[in-house]
């Protein structure tokens, strides 16, 4: 059982998974609140479109991924912000889906391809080195020392931004933080999880811990948690079950997201059997 | 019954001023040409039909709108994108009450600025917290979520996120809206209780009898201001055509101003038989079918 553990990249690959998967589950709190659910999805096709062009250019992938990712960030919240006529889903479906497209064409006009992108589509742990790992590790941290001091702010802002905003909150800076660290979040989490399904990670484990408790500091709590414990038992399924990583952990969050709908319901039905004297 | 205000302070008492502020959203424009002025501890109502811009109005002095000509000022501060630091208390539709939040973690949303870099809660602003529930009679209530509250308690907690740091200038948004005749008052006299301790109070209400015939000062809106005074002076029915466009037949009634309606008669106007079998119905029953 823990055979796997004498493997260097098994390692380094359950560690890239746990942390990807704790600040994918932290992030995506904030998004799910907020009802940007499709962000994750977009960001995430986004940047594979950034990660084809630096690598055509030979430019650090980090850097220019990054970059990339954080304009289109900046872009949708631009646009969610609008609230345009044509609905800023359809907007953001737009912009994210053609620089996907663009990453698809370059890569099939370039046959001299030594790497493959089966690993940022769909995740692969077996290309984890340690250079990720340092980036993944700098992504966290900063990312937990962000949210931990502006975490009433952020909060103030997801709950009701035009009013945080009448309350001295400054939600435009407050929303530029939040979509570079998306950014940073989305680029780090492509060798892990794949463009495909960072979307279920960012969106799954909020909506477990949703069900399960009405408080949003535990919400906080349960998700990261949640999102962690999923990028390392993922990977540990992923080893004896042979199948991609980023597939693993988004089945074993799914898994849960149906045991905590059982779990919610069945609580709401004995709730309700007894009449609700609480209220008032 | 609420006091009258003493509205007829000097010129450089006033802490709100709007000259000539025509504003809205973008390129739309919602108020025209609005000249207004506010006194400290005065206690105004901002009346008008839905639609008429006073949610516009209180965002205007919240430096929350765009300002095509005229301007703003808010203790004698033109306003520039900046804003300032009042109670505000949103329209209670606009809340999301299916956010995870609890009425404890609402009301500290009102310390977000001053309550220290950490997430944590500060042990004086957690003591304040429980003291303003406590006075608006929810301290019992600071664990649960925001959408087990009735309309009147869910109003209450976010007066509370307002008043936790102790604002001079408190703005709310239609804080009536949807609660019963009881709970009005309360809200009203508790109101009523803070402007007496020096709080100025502008709330905005499309409710005529309810809750405008009973304050000392009311402005009346449709896009521009129509008219401004005590009810007794505003309520015309000619300044109530021009406000909500429908004829409004004035009532005196123990010392207040009230707005009566025309007449109509809308749905079936049964005969005498009719009327004879619903009285039927209608009797008090007894018995097995009693709930
Ligand atoms: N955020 C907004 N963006 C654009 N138009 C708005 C916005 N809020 C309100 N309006 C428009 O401004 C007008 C006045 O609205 P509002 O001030 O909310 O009226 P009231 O509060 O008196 O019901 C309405 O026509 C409304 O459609
Ligand atoms: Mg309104």
């Amino acid at each position: 059982m823990f055979e796997p553990f004498q493997y260097e990249f098994f390692v380094r690959g359950l560690i890239a998974a746990t942390m990807v998967g704790g600040l994918c589950g932290l992030l995506g709190v904030y998004i799910v609140l907020r009802r940007m659910s499709y962000i994750g999805h977009g960001l995430s096709h986004a940047i594979f479109g950034g990660a084809v062009v630096s690598f055509v250019m030979s430019f650090n992938f980090y850097i220019g991924a990054s970059i990339w990712g954080f304009a289109s960030a900046l872009l949708i919240n631009a646009t969610t912000r609008r609230r345009p006529t044509i609905g800023a889903d359809a907007a953001i479906g737009i912009i994210t889906t053609a620089s996907f497209a663009l990453g698809v064409a370059l890569i099939s006009r370039t046959s001299t391809f030594t790497r493959s992108f089966d690993a940022a589509l769909f995740g692969n742990i077996l290309a984890v080195d340690n250079r990720d790992l340092y980036a993944i590790a700098a992504v966290a941290g900063f990312t937990i020392i962000a949210v931990f001091f502006s975490y009433r702010q952020l909060l103030f802002t997801t709950f009701d931004p035009d009013v945080a905003r009448y309350y001295g909150v400054p939600t435009g800076w407050i929303d530029t933080l939040f979509s570079l660290i998306l950014a940073a979040v989305v680029v780090v989490s492509l060798q892990v999880m794949g463009a495909t399904l960072i979307a279920a990670a960012i969106v799954v484990p909020p909506i477990v811990a949703r069900l399960l408790t009405d408080s949003f500091h535990r919400m906080v709590a349960i998700s990261t948690g949640l999102g962690a414990f999923c990028g390392l038992a993922g990977i540990w399924i992923s080893y004896f079950i042979d199948v991609s990583s980023g597939a693993s952990i988004v089945l074993l969050a799914t898994a849960f997201f149906g045991a905590a709908m059982l779990y919610a319901s069945v609580r709401d039905r004995l709730a309700n059997a007894v009449p609700t004297a609480a209220r008032g | 019954m609420l006091h009258p205000s003493a509205h007829d302070l000097g010129p450089d008492q006033a802490i709100i001023e709007l000259r000539n502020l025509t504003c809205g959203y973008g390129r739309d424009v919602v108020l025209n040409d609005v000249s207004l002025r506010i006194a400290e501890g005065d206690f105004v109502g901002l009346l008008g039909p839905s639609g008429s811009g006073k949610t516009t109005l209180l965002r205007a002095l919240l430096g929350g709108t765009t300002v095509h000509s005229g301007e703003v000022a808010v203790y004698g501060r033109t306003l520039n994108g900046d804003v300032p630091r009042v109670g505000y208390v949103p329209q209670l539709e606009t809340v999301d009450w299916n956010f995870p939040v609890t009425v404890e973690q609402v009301v500290m949303m009102g310390r977000a600025m001053e309550g220290g870099p950490f997430p944590w809660n500060r042990s004086a602003d957690r003591d304040r917290a429980r003291e303003i529930l406590e006075r608006l009679g929810i301290g019992d209530l600071a664990k649960r979520h925001i959408r087990q509250l009735s309309g009147g308690q869910q109003q209450r907690v976010f007066l509370a996120r307002a008043l936790i740091s102790s604002p001079k200038l408190l703005l709310l948004d239609e804080p009536t809206a949807g609660v019963d005749i009881k709970t009005r008052d309360d809200l009203l006299h508790l109101l009523d209780e803070l402007n007496h301790q020096g709080v100025t109070v502008i709330m905005t209400t499309h409710e005529l009898n309810a809750v405008a015939a009973h304050l000392a000062w009311v402005v009346c809106i449709n896009g521009e201001i129509v008219a401004e005074g005590a009810p007794s002076d505003v309520f015309t029915p000619e300044i109530l055509k021009r406000t909500y466009g429908a004829e409004m037949p004035i009532i005196k009634y123990q010392g207040l101003t009230l707005v009566g309606e025309q007449p109509h008669t809308i749905g079936r106007h049964e005969g005498v038989h009719a009327a004879g079998d619903r009285r039927a119905t209608a009797r008090p029953k007894t018995g097995a079918g009693d709930v």
